[in-house]
């Protein structure tokens, strides 16, 4: 599948803000962040332009964005209607998070209230996202029971690295712990996305060219001969082969850039903080890591999938 | 609304014989014709008259080989939508553009409401949608909405525009949830099946199967050798000339 900069972008910064979100409304509830409302105001601020940013870039893949208001009505069957009404409520509690935060300061009860609603809002988004190509039968790299932890536990990460970059700066006590949430967090989506491309690479086709074409009964089938000699929409959306060519290495890169490479930094970080400092510089960095990383596998979520159609143009799916 | 209706009776859809189907695309360029000037037009194209074309057709014409040896055929397989009865074309689109019509069953995309988000063309297996890049909408197979009821036209007319432009007579349009009409009892006669049966699609067009080539008794007789040297110049003369 093509790999559109506005839903891998879309994917990877909602994900990291409505992740952030979560975590901001988890941990202040138990008590470990900073109370202080400038922080509680502008962390909650942070995660919501990350994720307004991606909402905004969604709408530049529509060819009426001047209408993209539409999309919000068909929530009974689509997961992309769904995903749209979610995450415009997140936005309610989520400000009231964010207001409770800056003036009542922070674990205090309304805060807590608005912030665990805001939690709840905001990984219900990340999971209608990910079922948006979870309900997708035809690609079978996305038809598949891994995509939906996949996609909570990326955003859990990126959340929670996100937070700890953040909290660095204010109080090193609590910067422990977002760390520490952020590398369990990480340990659980890598091991999550190494099974997942495990299963992906081992996995039977969806279909085969004899069933698409019904000839199967005469023997093997191939293409003789294409509808068209130049590329058209269905090649160049569902049958994105760069991807492929490239995803061994690519994965590589993205192991090292976005998890084991943050994952480290972030060790690193906190130790050199209890040593002296330097935290303030090293979780930042852990934080871009990972997001660079993240969006890159995002782009191979995109990359290496394959569609059904390309059956009808003798390759595989 | 983009929940799929209760099934009705009708279902109204293309019966397509791939045993006679010739692959000559005249099919596939009637229904842009129509389709480009009608009620879903137009169908956009890029570079028409240069290298790089590209543009939405609605109906696409394939050429497979099947099988190998002396039982391989050549069959030419026309790929348009299929009218599905569960089609997950019309569940995920999020504006309700895409929907099923409880009266034919027929699949239709609402150009005013479409906001070009590309998600149907995702999940149709068939890669039965194309997504016009100027028009910035989805276009798909009418099944000519516009002319089977158009009482404008004569009734001859009122069929699918590649029903009614095929040479084979390769195509049929009919009731397929009605199991007396021609079409449904063409469907029995041939054994018509459906395309990619396990993504549970459930299409309403139906495919007939090439048929068997009957398998010759014995070997072909060789063909008896021309007597070259007894005939009068005149015949040789005459058997060039026609052999040429
Ligand atoms: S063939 Fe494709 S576009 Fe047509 S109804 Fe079926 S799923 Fe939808
Ligand atoms: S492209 Fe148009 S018809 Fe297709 S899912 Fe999006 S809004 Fe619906
Ligand atoms: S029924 Fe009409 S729109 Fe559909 S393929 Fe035939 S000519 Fe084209």
């Amino acid at each position: 599948m093509n790999p559109a900069f506005s839903v891998v972008f879309l994917t990877t910064a909602a994900g990291a803000g409505y992740g952030m979100l979560a975590w901001l409304g988890v941990l202040d509830a138990v008590g470990v962040l900073p109370r202080s409302g400038w922080f509680g105001g502008s962390a909650v601020a942070t995660a919501l332009v990350l994720a307004a940013a991606g909402l905004l870039a969604s709408t530049l893949h529509l060819g009426h964005p001047e209408r993209a208001w539409r999309a919000l009505s068909q929530w009974r069957t689509s997961w992309l209607s769904r995903e749209g009404v979610v995450s415009l409520v997140t936005f309610v509690p989520a400000g009231g998070f964010g207001l409770a935060w800056a003036l009542a300061g922070g674990a205090a009860p309304v805060t807590v209230v608005l912030g665990l609603l805001a939690a709840v809002c905001g990984l219900a988004t990340v999971a209608s996202q990910a079922m948006i190509y979870a309900s997708l039968k035809p690609i079978r790299q996305w038809h598949h029971q891994a995509v939906l932890p996949n996609f909570l536990l990326l955003a859990l990460y990126s959340g929670a690295i996100c937070v700890a970059a953040l909290v660095v700066w204010v109080e090193p006590t609590a910067e422990r712990t977002a760390g520490g949430v952020a590398l369990l967090a990480g340990a659980l989506a890598l091991a999550g996305k190494l099974g997942y491309w495990r299963a992906i690479d081992t996995a039977p086709a969806a279909a085969t060219i004899e069933s698409a074409t019904g000839l199967g009964f005469l023997g093997k089938v191939r293409s003789l001969e294409l509808p068209h000699t130049e590329e058209n929409y269905l090649l160049r959306e569902m049958g994105f082969v760069i991807g492929r060519r490239h995803a061994h290495r690519l994965r590589q890169i993205a192991i090292w850039l976005g998890f084991a490479g943050p994952m480290v930094l972030l060790v690193v970080g906190v130790v050199a903080d209890a040593l002296g400092g330097g935290g303030e510089v090293l979780l930042p960095l852990a934080a871009l890591g990972a997001l660079v990383g993240i969006y890159l596998e995002r782009w191979l979520f995109f990359a290496e999938a394959t569609h059904t159609v390309t059956l009808y143009y003798g390759r595989a799916a | 609304m983009t929940a799929i209706p209760q099934p009705g009776a009708k279902k109204l859809g293309l019966v397509i014989d791939l045993d006679t189907c010739v692959g000559c695309h005249a099919c596939a360029v009637n229904c842009k014709e129509w389709n480009t000037s009608g009620q879903s037009g137009p169908l956009t194209d890029f570079h028409p008259y240069e290298a790089k074309q590209d543009g939405v057709w609605l109906n696409r014409i394939h050429t497979y080989e099947a099988g190998t040896g002396t039982e391989s055929r050549t069959v030419h397989f026309p790929r348009s939508c299929l009218h599905c009865e569960e089609p997950a074309c019309v569940t995920v689109c999020p504006t309700g553009a895409s929907y099923k019509r409880a009266e034919d069953g027929i699949v239709l995309v609402n150009a005013e409401i479409c906001i070009g988000c590309k998600l149907c063309s995702w999940a149709c297996p068939y890669g039965a949608r194309e997504f016009d890049e100027d028009q910035g909408v989805m276009r798909k197979c009418t099944l000519c909405v516009d002319r089977i009821y158009n009482e404008n036209i004569v009734e001859a007319e009122r069929v699918p525009a590649c029903v009614r432009a095929c040479p084979a007579q390769a195509r049929h349009f009919g009731d397929l949830g009605d199991p007396d009409s021609a079409v449904s009892q063409l469907v029995a006669e041939r054994g018509g099946i459906d395309l990619m049966p396990e993504m549970g699609y459930k299409p309403v067009n139906k495919y007939l199967p090439p048929r068997r080539r009957p398998v010759p008794a014995a070997p072909a007789r060789p063909l008896e050798p021309v007597p070259t040297g007894g005939a009068n110049a005149l015949l040789r003369w005459i058997d060039r000339a026609l052999s040429r």
